[in-house]
């Protein structure tokens, strides 16, 4: 057996595995308190947030931090490595996991007359899972594992999604669920094939025994897809919108903020850490395609919906496309390119900012539904008077999503900007700004119907200050990342993939 | 052709098959059948090219996986088949018959 | 050509051309039986890959109760449920296309498989020098419980999940109560007898493959599906009831597994690191794990197959 991780120099706690471990065995134990689960979010918030900050505060002291389960080191255990990238998803999953559940547990506990209803049971047990599943693939270090927690999320997701019982929820969690199923299917088989060609799962090894074979690209490319159809990158896109605009509003932050992004994480270290070789520049730059195909599309559909949860989800789909755009500013031309750190480090930016402020958004937008009973836009008049404090809420996290200073999806797009423009790809760069125009479009709907003067009849029912101020608190985190973005940089400077610093080469 | 070379191939076969199933399926089920099918075909070809060796006995870390990899199959099809059936009771008394209206509704494509 | 492997063609041209009719079938309750004859048949292959666990989870899960959980699907769900698809809605142009991509992407794989070297090692002796070390005999349940068991922690999760997922989809009134129909066997029937005289012999295979999958095949799932299936029998003998789902025996069922299992992960970082077991103790606690576990995943099992409640406790 290897030595203990005391004898390593290493930190006496393993965060990583913490932070895997509490939300699902609050998941568990939710189970059995039944009516009085919602007792469990509170202290749950604040341990999820305080064990993220212990992470992070390792990771910053200690660097990478590698924790082998069970006393077996790859490849024939499982390790867990705890990076710059991991633990800052790490404190963004604690954040908006907290901000997800402070927000609803007025909603999920017992009835009128304290009995368990079947939404109040199923919820927690779902939530706490998610938060799990998305720790474990945020710190996981094995291919096998991730595919295990991916398949953990498509479970509560789509759950979360069917739980208001409706036809059409229904309807769109069955075509979420075969979307997952089919893109978990693909990553399976991707996984399969590399471990047959490599003898491991482990990304670290694969890393360093990857070679330029057909086995690893045919292997990436399964992967690859299996993993945008999980996260609703275009042109498998079509199942967000409906499953995002069906789910509970605490459920939908916690989906469009962060369940999409977990397959993304995958992506960057399959692209980066497990074969930066394979990255031709045709590939980079069709990848960049379809996320400027996703931008456009989905920005234009959230211009034309008529319900505010489904503008939100479909600025997820637009803004999941900017992704993409990682693969050709990180590179592919095979030289030198001092420009892609600034691409791998902005997207990773707007990533965070994103789910920060998507959370915010989907909380707001629950809110202002609760108070005049649906989310239909033309009944959004006048709302900003009677919910002030999640109508600033909603327009502060536009700011963000829109890419304007100083926010950190300002910093995000600029950092992807500045890189465009070093690498000579302006295209990319038109793609970006007029994302940015789009977005202020469809998000100057709401904002004009929030602040205009309320003439329906009818009245509106109380939020309290307390729960519009989570959305508030999501909204001003995605903003302070722009303002703050010094310590998020250097955070994500740890363990960053050499590829990530030098570019793909092919 | 040893056994292992020809399961391979089968599983390859396999993952096609269920694949046709799963986006062309003309019900929810027979779309969560299909995903068994290719399920089980890519376990087949996982666990065969772990076989091949010639002297050494089967690697017993993919088996371990596949293990998982089917119980965690169980689990999405008993979601699936519970979300399906719940939909048709949701819908199907107000639906006249020949009309398949969840068949648009879970169309992964 | 040898015998075996005469066999193993006649044996992979049944394997493809079951499980394409099961996929084709224009009958829905067809389809579904050609798929359990379909996992019988890659349970076979399994054996013949010499993965004997592999065929046990396959022959259980793969086709045992994923079969009984479609065809009661398919059972209440009725012929109505599945039309023909009109040609303007599906076309065959559409169909042709996806078949193509689905033949292209079986073919890659047929090559690439082809094209890998036999010699790959893959973690053979990596598994017998850590199972020598732990004193468990069975190479699988190794990397299942020990080597990968934090795998294997989170896949219990994703059954519990699934359960609560399932759960999640009762109407609101009917929550907390049973799933299923109230089954009415005949006292002297077939299904009654068969009922008696197989929940004793269940138990005790159920209780073998837990005792047993430290060193043989065998293990916690392969004897929580067959416990799963003994309760499932009784259930539908009419010997006893489904559970309500709202009582607290039954719920604490489904999560002691897990729990124990988090516990003992936990309990690690205090004598070395996260899940370390002790390697004096490996056998004994993987057999308390794996009792817990065998208990959580043989109700989760049984309640995924009888699926959300229906009626009132």
């Amino acid at each position: 057996m290897p030595a203990t991780l005391a004898d390593l120099g290493m930190p006496l706690v393993p965060w990583a595995a913490v932070s895997v471990v509490l939300p699902l065995t609050a998941a568990l134990v939710a189970a059995l308190l039944g009516r009085h689960a919602h007792h469990l979010a509170v202290p749950m918030a604040l341990a999820g947030i305080a064990v993220a900050a212990l992470a992070i505060l390792d990771v910053v002291r200690h660097g990478v931090i590698e924790t082998t389960i069970g006393g077996w080191t790859p490849p024939l255990g499982i390790a867990l490595r705890l990076d710059g990238l991991g633990s800052a998803f790490l404190a963004v999953i604690a954040l908006v996991g907290a901000g997800v559940t402070l927000f609803a547990r007025a909603g999920f506990g017992p009835d009128a007359e304290g009995r368990e209803t079947r939404r109040g049971y199923a919820f927690w047990p779902l939530v706490f899972c998610t938060i799990g599943g998305l720790a474990a693939i945020a710190v996981a270090g094995d291919l096998f594992n991730l595919y295990v927690g991916l398949e953990l999320l498509t479970v509560t997701a789509v759950a979360l999604v069917a739980l208001d019982g409706k036809p059409a929820a229904l309807a769109a969690a069955m075509r979420y669920l075969l979307f997952a199923l089919l893109g978990s299917l693909l990553y399976l088989l991707g996984a399969a094939i590399l471990y047959v060609a490599h003898g491991t799962l482990d990304i670290r090894l694969l890393s360093r025994s990857a070679d330029p074979e057909t086995a690893t690209l045919a292997a990436v490319v399964l992967m690859t897809a299996g993993l945008m159809a999980k996260a609703a990158l275009f042109p498998l896109h079509g199942w967000l919108p409906p499953a995002h605009g069906s789910a509970p509003a605490p459920a939908s932050a916690l989906l469009s903020a962060l369940v999409v992004k977990a397959p993304f994480i995958i992506m960057l270290r399959l692209w980066f850490e497990v074969a930066p070789e394979i990255a031709t520049s045709v590939v980079a730059q069709g990848l960049g395609a379809l996320g400027a195909a996703g931008i456009l599309v989905g920005s234009l559909l959230a211009l034309r919906q008529h319900r505010l949860k489904l503008v939100i989800a479909y600025s997820t789909v637009a803004q999941l496309g900017y992704l993409m755009l990682v693969f050709p500013l990180a590179g592919g031309s095979g030289e030198q390119q001092p420009w892609s750190a600034g691409a791998w480090t902005g997207v990773v930016f707007h990533a965070l900012s994103h789910a920060l402020a998507k959370g915010a958004m989907f909380i707001a937008a629950g809110a202002m539904a609760e108070a005049i009973g649906d989310d239909r836009m033309d009944r959004l008049d006048g709302v900003g008077q009677h919910l002030p404090i999640a109508a600033f809420a909603f327009g502060l996290a536009a700011v963000s999503l829109m890419g304007l200073p100083p926010s950190g999806g300002f910093t995000g797009k600029y950092l992807l900007l500045t890189s465009a423009f070093a690498s000579g790809q302006w295209w990319w760069a038109v793609v970006m700004i007029g994302g940015g125009l789009l977005a202020a479009g469809y998000l100057f709907r709401p904002l004009s119907r929030l602040l205009a003067k309320r003439e329906q009849p009818g009245a509106l029912l109380a939020v309290t200050r307390w729960r519009q101020a989570i959305a508030l608190g999501l909204a001003m985190l995605s903003v302070l990342l722009g303002l703050l973005s010094l310590g998020p940089y250097e955070l994500l400077q740890i363990g960053r993939p050499g590829s990530a610093v030098e570019g793909l080469s092919s | 052709m040893t056994a292992p070379a020809l399961y391979g191939l089968c599983g390859a076969a396999l993952v096609g098959i269920g694949l046709y199933g799963l986006l062309a399926g003309a019900s929810a089920l027979r779309r969560i059948l299909g995903f068994n099918v290719v399920g089980s075909g890519i376990f087949l070809y996982f666990g065969s090219l772990a076989a091949r060796h010639p002297t050494l006995a089967v690697d017993p870390v993919p088996q371990a996986m596949i293990i998982t990899g089917i119980v965690v199959a169980l689990a999405g099809t008993a979601l699936a088949v519970a979300i399906a059936i719940r939909l048709h009771d949701e819908t199907a008394p107000a639906r006249p018959p020949g009309e398949a209206e969840d068949r648009d509704a879970c169309d992964p494509r | 050509m040898t015998a075996p492997l005469a066999f193993d063609v006649v044996l992979g041209v049944l394997l493809l051309g079951v499980g394409l009719a099961a996929v084709l079938a224009r009958d829905q309750f067809a389809a579904i039986t050609l798929f359990i004859v379909y996992g019988l048949f890659v349970a076979i292959a399994w054996v013949r890959l010499d993965a004997v666990d592999v065929a046990l989870a396959e022959a259980a899960i793969g086709a045992g109760l994923s079969g009984v959980l479609l065809l009661r699907a398919a059972g209440h769900l009725g012929h109505r449920h599945e039309i023909a698809t009109s040609p303007s809605d599906d076309s065959l142009w559409r169909r042709l296309g996806t078949a193509t991509l689905c033949a292209a992407l079986a073919g890659m794989l047929a090559l690439l498989s082809l094209s890998l070297p036999d010699e790959i090692a893959g973690l053979r002796e990596a598994v017998d020098a850590g199972s020598a070390e732990t004193g468990l005999r069975n190479p699988v349940t190794a990397v299942l419980l020990d080597f990968r068991g934090y795998d294997t922690l989170l896949e219990t999760v994703v059954l519990f999940a699934a359960l609560i997922g399932v759960w999640s989809l009762t109407p609101d009134q009917v929550w907390g109560g049973r799933p299923g129909l109230k089954e009415h066997a005949r006292p002297d029937g077939v299904l009654a007898s068969f009922g008696r005289l197989l929940p004793p012999i269940g138990l005790m295979i159920g209780v073998y493959l837990v005792w047993t999958g430290a060193d043989e095949p065998g293990g916690a799932f392969q004897a929580g599906t067959v416990l799963a299936a003994v309760w499932m029998l009784a259930i539908m003998a009419g010997l006893a009831d489904a559970p309500p789902v709202s009582r607290v025996r039954l719920r604490l069922a489904v999560v002691v597994g897990p729990l124990l299992f988090v516990a003992v992960a936990v309990v690690g970082i205090l004598v070395g690191g996260f899940l370390v077991i002790p390697t004096a103790h490996t056998k004994t606690i993987i057999l308390a794990i794996e009792t817990g576990l065998t208990l959580s995943i043989a109700a989760t099992l049984a309640l995924l197959v009888m699926g959300r409640p229906r009626r009132p406790a």
